[in-house]
């Protein structure tokens, strides 16, 4: 079945991308654009990421940025303009206990891992109200069961994680510590 | 690595005694830097800042910049034992974990005490898997510290949205649907369902008895003594059908035992003819 496909020239598939963006209340992914936004246009999948890329070089000079996170792009203000920023907002920003912070470390460098896992590595037991809220916040998901006694389940991190540290994928993790490596003398 | 050189305790030569410490394990160094990093007062308030037994024997070797890789156990475990000490005394409520720690660090140190039987032996050593367990832990230590500087929405990224102009009407779906509607779509269905079966065009079907006599008018026609490969019996261009409509046929047959299939080896041709009456 042959779609009306409209054509739309740069300028308006610029313009109507922007705004997409903009007033999406969550990340814009390339193949929402493509199947949602873009339905009724034929356009090409490297026409749409070139618009992209051309509408970041515009933003560079301003206050806010096109970046792409893990689900998709999104606008956010630049990082040098952060705590000029933070008087506007109400709430103080929810600070994370290092029992928290460890946890999620932990899931992140070495998922998929199990809770026993975490537990060996911190040398204390992760307490159900961690999990939860990390559960809770979607920065973590159960991806199945370890194939050992009690098949623990497995966690390991979400693109909502991935979105809420500005990471568009795991490699952008800061590199771990390098460790002088045991003599066996 | 001069013994008299480093025996002034004094903060600008610490640093230097580290190594010769380690190295030499002299014991007239195992006192002092204890009481000059950590003092007693201020073990109370730190105590709970720990997250766990091995974050605070991590505390105890940075402070006092030991080799985490030759572990000077005696004097860490005199430490770590002074700290449990002092958390049972403040009523901390004590984890098992650090109970057990003391254990381990009690064992190691025991080990160490040991004379070796066999020199040329490769004795591991005892501290290698503490130390593991001290590098792995401090490896994520950090990189739960280095993850809380990336900058966060919430506290450092402010994400930019725009709304919708006022008057602007969102073309949701409507949610709700008329009764009328419902039948109207109900009417679409039957007519279409009309349409198919009006145009419907009903296959010839093949019968099994038809299809046996077939065969057999086609066998019939052989010479006496001569086979049908059981294959040309099938006419490929009645499909999948014809197939099996054949095929139950030849089964038929060969239950009323008006032919038999004759193999001449295994796996070759199957041979059909009509069977012999003797």
């Amino acid at each position: 079945m042959l779609a009306t496909q409209t054509s739309i020239t740069d300028k308006e598939l610029k313009k109507l991308i922007e705004a997409a963006i903009l007033v999406n209340d969550k990340p814009l992914s390339l193949t929402q654009i493509k199947q949602l936004l873009l339905i009724n246009y034929n356009v090409k999948h490297r026409r749409i990421t070139a618009i992209i890329a051309e509408l970041q070089s515009d933003y560079q000079e301003r206050g806010i940025h096109l970046v792409e996170v893990a689900s998709g792009f999104r606008f956010q203000a630049i990082n040098e303009l952060s705590e000029a920023l933070t008087v506007l907002s109400q709430e103080k920003a929810p600070k994370f206990s290092r029992a928290m912070l460890e946890t999620l470390a932990l899931i992140a460098y070495k998922q998929p891992i199990t809770r026993g896992e975490i537990e060996d590595i911190r040398g204390v037991a992760v307490s159900s109200h961690i999990t939860k809220t990390l559960l809770e916040r979607q920065w973590i998901k159960t991806v199945g069961h370890k194939d050992v006694p009690g098949r623990p389940v497995l966690y390991a991190t979400t693109k909502e994680f991935l979105d809420y540290f500005s990471l568009s994928s795991l490699t952008q993790l800061p590199e771990l510590m390098e460790m002088p490596e045991i003599m066996t003398t | 690595m001069n013994k008299t050189s480093s025996i002034t305790i004094d903060r600008g030569e610490m640093q230097q005694q580290v190594l010769p410490f380690a190295l030499i394990r002299g014991e007239a160094f195992l006192e002092k830097p204890q009481d000059l990093f950590i003092p007693p007062d201020a073990l109370e308030i730190i105590l709970e800042s720990f997250e766990g037994p091995l974050d605070l024997l991590l505390y105890l070797i940075r402070k006092q910049k030991f080799d985490i890789l030759d572990l000077p156990i005696a004097p860490i475990t005199v430490q770590y034992m002074s700290y449990v000490e002092l958390m049972k005394n403040v009523k901390l409520e004590l984890a098992a974990e650090y109970l057990v720690m003391a254990a381990i660090l009690a064992e190691i140190k025991s080990r160490l005490l040991l004379p070796k039987q066999h020199v040329d032996d490769e004795e591991i050593d005892p501290r290698a898997e503490l130390v593991r367990r001290l590098q792995e832990y401090e490896i994520m230590k950090n990189a739960a510290q280095s993850l809380d500087e990336l900058p966060r929405v919430e506290r450092d990224t402010q994400l930019a949205q725009a709304s919708f102009p006022e008057n602007f009407h969102l073309k949701i779906p409507a949610a709700e649907v008329e009764l009328s509607e419902l039948v109207a779509a109900l009417q679409t269905v039957f007519k279409r369902n009309q349409a198919f079966t009006h145009h419907h065009i009903a296959k010839e079907s093949l019968s099994t008895r038809e299809r046996m006599s077939d065969i057999l008018a086609r066998l019939n026609k052989l010479q006496e003594d001569s086979f049908m490969n059981f294959v040309d019996l099938f006419q490929v261009n009645e499909g999948r059908n014809g197939v099996v409509v054949t095929f139950l046929a030849i089964l038929e047959l060969l239950k009323e035992s008006l032919i038999e299939c004759i193999q001449a080896s295994r796996l070759g041709q199957i041979n059909v003819r009509l069977k012999v009456l003797t």
